[in-house]
Parts: structure tokens; sequence; C-alpha cells
């Protein structure tokens, strides 16, 4: 072992440690970090936090570039293709059933031969690939029923003779069949309701009775009930006809005549057609009212009034976002301004504008909402909803700010502030104001998704209809969704749906993040 | 002596609250235009001299082409009028326009619609508590293990997901596709039968999921931090068993926080919820003020508004108050 105690040690062996007489602080080798770095920094470490952030970026993205992407709008609506299921070409492709248009059909044999009849006339696969089960005993048909070529032709629709030469002239230039041979009158079956149901254009067995029974050959195929007429003779009742003829350009012949079908039927007010509605719905749209749509096909499907859920639910989220900012924004203003002065001066200010705030946030908010609209009840209800949330809203973020000036008004460097003489003024918003600014903006993010909810809530009781305002909101298609559940129609509510669940709750996982990434100290304060 | 003042004091604030909010109320309403819409088979003279006998209008005189004609009575007089027949004969008017209810006692409707409404709530709350409670209790004893993540990630989805979305999905498979219970809820008004109590259940359910979520929240949160206590130190070194330690001190100290809020939340309950009264076609409050609300029967709307303020002022103090009735710690009001 060495021996450290050594008793003299030579002084020359001393050295200083620092040469020049005045000492330094060293400076940071770091980069200062601020409070907002900071506070970022700690937001990316929460992994919830940040996929919630990134969802919500993707919903406002969906919200404002879905609209340029649709030709349909909010009020835009068919009847006829109403509960039509979601349909895209792409998906279907790629083998996904749910996007292929089609549902379960559970129908006895009258309906399966309906829908085979339809499919053999217009040539449409109407039974998804002709693929169905029957049961054991024959009574019950189960296949996949495609909802929009099933809609066939619906009633017999009345035109005008000119959109009837209109309609020849596309079908000449496109080669598409529009219109089909119609029935004589007289062959039609009797009651009301199938004598212009344009669907039926076969034999039936009784004509009198009201569920039809397809009439079949020997062949088990249906006979076509077509009305001709003979090419040389005329009739004043048909219409001139020289489009696309299913019967081929030089008709049928029969007993060595020649006989046409008849491609409409002449009646009071214009004339008396069979159109596919399909093929009509295009020409309807791409030729008269050009209004974008060049095809029925609607990725979420349709309501029971036939609106398309994607326009909805794209301009109601749009509208959701942009509302809901809006109010937040104002509330924001209103309410830092309101809890500034309250929290900054204190005494019998803070006691009058508190009492104020406390009676005006106990009326709940449907109440308000009520009485505005019946005081605005011709302005738009945009309006009323705004004033609404306004009075009620701005009251939460008064009192959050008020708290933080009461935390920081005493702190010492206010009081520095102070002394040197700066006015209430710049210490409210020079001073105080930034030091809360973290968590008066982590409220304003949890605001919003609340606000959107209560927004959809009264929508959705139809206390507020926003669609004369011509949009549409999440919640009024979710309690169309709910109608659709005794139609079996689950899809209708099933976008709206995901589209609120996800909001809300990458909405509370991003304001968590936010809330503890701003005060470190109330992390998990709530949990 | 102080929490005497201080249960006054907070119900004497509660009240002028109150009376200033249904002010407001009475005063908006009057400012619209009477509704003197006559419906079929009513005597238009009938409808004028009812809305005259209510304090309404005053002076009725038929005009020319058989239009009625009518002064209006100052707001401040018709109030007085409404307040002295609430207080003396318990008469809040009669339904003017709702067409389903005319003619009838206001307030008759409004209590024969209570009894579904308090129900739902009630069966809701008999569910959700012990639930809500339990799964709490068992989070915060097994802080950070798999039982805790995965109540955990139970209550965020709970609290998380809309309680329109959750009652739909209830809906949607438990009474549409698996047939359980039926779409609506019965009408019948023997409330204590089988069939109504099963066709409540869906709203029952719909309800609790949310309240559910809350107290197990507030339950963890309560409880884990009254665990690190260091009295729960003390009971351990002084011989408890974790169990009794658990039962008698940190049970006992985080219901102090907890019981409040189930007492203000079942207070709140009371009112219901809208939404899940209109989907599930709950029979009681909701529906009536929704319907009030689109016929305009304008004192129907007053003695609910009144109604639901009350209620959610009520669930207000009861908070503040409890807390001094339970924790003799906390002295309220004292300085």
């Amino acid at each position: 072992m060495e021996n450290y105690n050594i008793d003299q040690i030579p002084a020359e062996k001393f050295r200083f440690a620092q040469k020049s007489d005045l000492l330094h602080d060293s400076k940071f080798e770091t980069k200062p970090v601020t409070y907002f770095q900071g506070a970022f920094r700690r937001f990316s470490k929460n992994k919830g936090a940040v996929v919630g952030g990134i969802v919500i970026s993707i919903l406002i993205l969906f919200a404002i570039i879905a609209p340029f992407f649709t030709p349909f709008k909010p009020a835009y609506y068919d009847m006829v293709y109403a509960y039509v299921t979601p349909k895209n070409n792409l998906f279907v492709n790629a083998g996904i059933d749910f996007w292929d248009g089609c549902r379960v059909k559970d129908t006895n044999r009258i309906g399966y031969l309906k829908d085979m009849a339809l499919a053999a006339e217009t040539g449409r696969e109407i039974i998804k690939d002709g693929e169905y089960t029957v049961s054991p005993d024959g009574s019950n048909y189960t296949y996949r029923y495609d909802t929009y070529y099933g809609v066939g032709f619906g009633k017999y629709k009345i035109i005008s003779p000119a959109e009837f030469e209109a309609i020849q002239e596309y079908q000449n230039r496109t080669g598409k069949q529009v219109l089909y041979p119609v029935v004589k009158f007289a062959d039609r079956p009797t009651l009301e309701k199938n004598k212009y149901d344009a669907n039926i254009y076969y034999k039936v067995e009784n004509p009198n009775v009201s569920t039809l029974r397809p009439q079949l050959d020997a062949d088990g195929n249906i006979i076509p009930n077509y009305w001709k007429y003979d090419v040389t003779e005329e009739n004043n009742l048909i219409p001139e006809y020289n489009s696309l003829r299913i019967e081929g350009e030089d008709g049928i012949r029969e007993d060595g005549k020649q006989y046409y079908y008849a491609y409409g039927r002449k009646v009071d007010g214009g004339i008396e057609v069979r159109a596919e509605y399909y093929e009509y719905y295009i020409y309807q749209h791409t030729e008269v009212k050009k209004d974008g749509i060049d095809e029925p096909l609607f990725l979420f499907g349709t309501t029971q009034t036939g609106k398309d859920i994607f326009a909805c639910l794209a301009y109601g989220a749009r509208f959701s976002f942009i509302f809901a900012t809006v109010v937040a924004a104002v509330n924001f203003i209103v309410g830092v301004i309101w809890g500034s002065i309250s929290g900054y001066f204190g005494g019998k200010v803070d006691l009058f504008m508190e009492r104020f705030s406390e009676i005006l946030g106990s009326v709940p908010t449907i109440i308000v909402i009520t009485l505005l609209k019946y005081h605005m009840g011709s302005t738009s209800q945009v309006i009323v909803l705004f004033i609404a949330f306004f009075a009620t809203g701005w009251i939460g973020m008064a009192g959050r700010t008020r708290m933080q000036f009461y935390r920081f008004k005493n702190q010492e460097y206010v009081l520095a502030a102070r002394t040197l003489g700066a006015s209430d003024a710049r210490i409210m918003f020079k001073h105080i104001f930034p030091n809360g600014l973290g968590t008066i903006v982590t409220s304003v993010a949890l605001v919003i998704p609340s606000m959107i909810y209560s927004e959809t809530s009264f929508t959705y009781l139809g206390i507020i209809n926003l669609e004369a305002g011509n949009t549409t909101s999440v919640g009024t298609l979710i309690a169309a969704g709910q109608q659709s559940i005794m139609a079996n129609a689950g899809y209708v509510a099933l976008f709206p749906c995901a589209f609120l669940v996800l909001l809300m709750l990458s909405f509370n996982l991003f304001g968590n993040g936010l809330r503890d990434a701003f005060n470190p100290s109330l992390r998990g304060s709530e949990d | 002596m102080y929490m005497f003042k201080y249960v006054t004091k907070r119900l004497g604030l509660m009240l002028f609250t109150f009376l200033i909010i249904f002010t407001m109320c009475f005063v908006l309403i009057k400012l619209l235009p009477i509704p003197t819409n006559v419906l079929p088979g009513q005597d238009p003279e009938i409808v004028m001299k009812t809305l005259e006998g209510r304090g309404w209008i005053t002076n009725i005189r038929e005009g020319e082409n058989g239009v009625w004609e009518y002064d209006r009575v100052p707001i401040l007089i018709q109030y007085g009028t409404y307040l002295k027949r609430i207080v003396t004969q318990g008469d809040f008017g009669i339904v003017t326009t709702y067409g389903e209810y005319l003619n009838m006692n206001i307030w008759q409707v409004f209590v024969d619609h209570l009894p579904p409404t308090i129900l739902i709530n009630i069966y809701s709350t008999l569910i959700g508590v012990p639930i809500g409670l339990g799964l709490g209790i068992l989070a915060a004893l097994k802080k950070n293990k798999w039982q805790d993540q995965v109540i955990n990630i139970f209550i965020i989805l709970l609290i998380s997901v809309p309680s329109i979305v959750l009652a739909l999905m209830l809906q949607y498979v438990f009474c549409f596709k698996l047939g359980w219970f039926p779409l609506m809820m019965s009408t019948s008004d023997d409330y204590f039968t089988w069939e109504v109590f099963h066709s409540m259940l869906p709203a029952v359910f719909a309800l609790c999921l949310g309240s559910i979520a809350g107290y197990a929240r507030y339950t963890r949160a309560e409880l884990s931090e009254v665990l690190t206590g260091e009295f729960m130190l003390l009971a351990r070194t002084k011989g408890l068993t974790k169990r009794q330690a658990i039962y008698r001190h940190a049970m006992r100290n985080s219901m102090v926080v907890i019981f409040p809020s189930i007492l203000s939340e079942f207070v709140s309950v009371l009112s219901g919820s809208l939404i899940i009264e209109k989907m599930f076609g709950v029979n009681g409050v909701g529906g009536l003020y929704l319907n009030s609300i689109t016929f305009q029967d304008y004192d129907f709307f007053m003695l609910l508004s009144g109604f639901y303020t009350l209620v959610s002022l009520t669930a207000g103090i009861v908070i503040d108050i409890s807390y001094g009735f339970i924790d003799p710690r906390i002295r309220m009001g004292a300085k």
C-alpha cells in the first residue's frame, strides 16, 4: 500500500485552477428549452395523444376535401334510390362484399322469379353472380340482391313527347337502352297497384290477384307480354319510335308478318313509357340536369329518403368543425376577457361578474335554444345554434381564465412588474395571461368535441334542423339511421356513428395529452 | 350551526337563481305572439275565453269576418296571476296546443309522465353504482396490473363513445338483431309488471353504461390517492391486515368524495336523458318536453323548463352540501 500522507507539499506543485481573476458562468452547451418546446416534447412522447392528433387531422381533412369529391349535395335526394347499400367499384373488384351495392334478400319463389325476370330483360346482375340458395322445402330463396339494379323500372313513367324524342336521340348516340317495350293497357294486371308497375312485363297466371305469379313456359322461362303491332298498320296510340329495339332492327316475324314492339303509349299529357331507372337516372343527370352526377353510385349508401350518406356526412362534418371552431374562438375571446377582468380585479367586481355568469350558466342550454328558436323562428337555425352555444359556452372559459389569474396575480414577478409601474392591462396580458395560456388552450381543445357532441344531440333530437339551411348534421344522420334499423338497413347509422366515435375518442386522447404536456404537474389527475 | 347557516345560504341563493331564470323564461315566452290557433272541432270563442280566463288577454271582441280581437295584459300582471295560481292552487295551466292532451291539466299530465323517467333512472343507478364502484375499487387495488389496464381501456371507451352511439348500438344488437328486447318501451302504465320492466331494460342499460364509466374512473382516482396516504401506512404499521386497512380506512375516506357525486348524479338523472328517452320511445318527461317545444305549448314549456332548471340547480348544490354532512373535517362556510 502506498503512503499518501505527504507531510510537506512543495509550493511549486500548486497551480491556480483559474488563471483570470474574474469568474464567469460558462455558457450552456445545450439549447434553452422554452415552455412550448417542452410541452411539445412531452406531447410527442404520449403515443395515444399523437395517434389522436393524427386521427383528428384525417377527419378534418375528410371534412375539407370530401365535399369536393362528391357530386352529391346534402339537399339531393332520390326516393327511388332509397336504402340502396354502399357501393364502390374499386372495392367490388377487390372482392369486398360490403361495397357491392347488394343486400341479402330472403324471399319466396315468386320474389325470386320476379327478380330473375327483371334480370333476364335488362341483362343486369340483379342476383349477384346468379348464386342463390334454396331452403330444403323450396319455399325460401336467399341471395345477394343488387339494390341499384333491383329497382328495375319502378312505375310507368309519363314523359313529354319532347323528352321521348330526346331519350331516343340519347339512345342512338350512346347505344344505351333506356326505354323498353310497354305492355298493352288491356293486357296488364287488373289491380291498380299492379297496373302501373312497370316491372311486370311478363304474362302472369292470374292477373286479378294482389301477388302476381309469373307464368312460365315449358322450359321454365318467363313469357314476355309486350305490346306488338304490325309494321304496316298505323296505330294512333303508339308514338313513333326509331331507336334501339330489343327485338332487333326488323322486328319479329310471326305468321309471315312483321311486328314491332311498342315503346310507348300515348296518354293525356304525354307518353307513357317503361324506362329502366338505372339508365334513366344516368340520362337525367348527364343530359338534363348536368349536375356532375354521372352514375348512381353511393359510397356509403342512401337513407330512407334517398339522400347520399357520404355527401351528408362530409358536409355535416365540415359544418361541425367550422361551427365548433368559430364558437370556440368566440367563447375563448369573450371568456378570456371576462375571466381576466373578474380574476384580476377581484373584490366586488369579481363577485358581481361571478354571480352574473353563475346565473347565466345555470340555464340549461336546451331552454336557451328553444327560446331563441321561438323568437328567431324565421332566421337560420345555424345562427340560433351559434347564439345558444355562445350564451352558455363562454362561462366555462371565463371560469378557467379567472382561476389562472387568481393563481398568478400575487406572485412576486407580478408584484415586481407593478412596482416598476406597469399598467393593469400590461400586467394582465403581458405577464399573467401568457402563463395561464397553456391551461386555457387545452380547455379549448377539450371544448371542441363536447360542442360537436351537443350539436349532434340537438340535431338528433330534432330541436335544431339544419337541412333547411342546405347543410346537414351528423345528428340528423344518426336519427335517420335509427329509423332505418327497422328496415334492416344498419349501414345508414354505421358511418355517422363511426365518425362520431372516432372524433370523440381521438379528441379525448388528444386533449388529455395536451393537458399533460402543458401541465406536467396535473398528469393523470383525472384518470 | 355553521352548517345550518351554510345550507340556508346555498338554498336561498339557489332559489334566487331559479326565480331569475324562471322569470326570464316567462317574460321571453310572453313576448311571443299568443298562440290563438283554433284546432278543428274547437269553438274559437271558447279558445278566446279560455285565454282570457287564464289572464293572458283581456277585452275580447269579435271583429269583422269572424276575426277575434283582443288586448294583451301587461306581462308583469300576467306573471302575478301565473305565480298566484301556482302558489295558491298548484295550477300550472291547461294544455292549449299539444293535441294529444288538449284541455288537460298540465300538472296532471306532467305527473303522469314522471314514473317512467324516474324508474328508468332509479334502475340505472341501482345497476350502475355497484358495478361502477366495484370496477373502480378493483382497478385501484390492482393499479398498473393487467386488471387495471383492462378496466382503464373499458372506461376510456365508455366515456369517449357518445351515448347516442352506445344506445343505438345496444338497440341494434339486442333489440333488433338478437331480439331479446322490444325496440321501443311499452307504453302501458303498469310500471311494475315484468313486461314493462323487460321493455325498459335496454334504456336502463344505455343510461347506466355512461355512469358506470364515470363512477369507476372517479373511484379509481380517489381510492388510489387515498391508498398512498400516510395514515394507510400507519394502519398497516399498527398491525391491521391489508384487507382491514382498505375496508376501514381507505374506502371510508374515499367515499367522502365519491358519495356526493353519486347523490348529485342521482338528482340530475331525475330529469332523464332526452336522447335515451327519444331513442327507446320512453313515455316520459323528455318526450313531453320535446313535443311541447314542437307544439309551442308555452305553459307546458314553462313548467318543464322550470323542472329541468330546478333539477340541474339542485344537483349542483347537493354535492357541496353533502360534503359537509359526510366529512366532519369540512366546516362549510366557516371562516
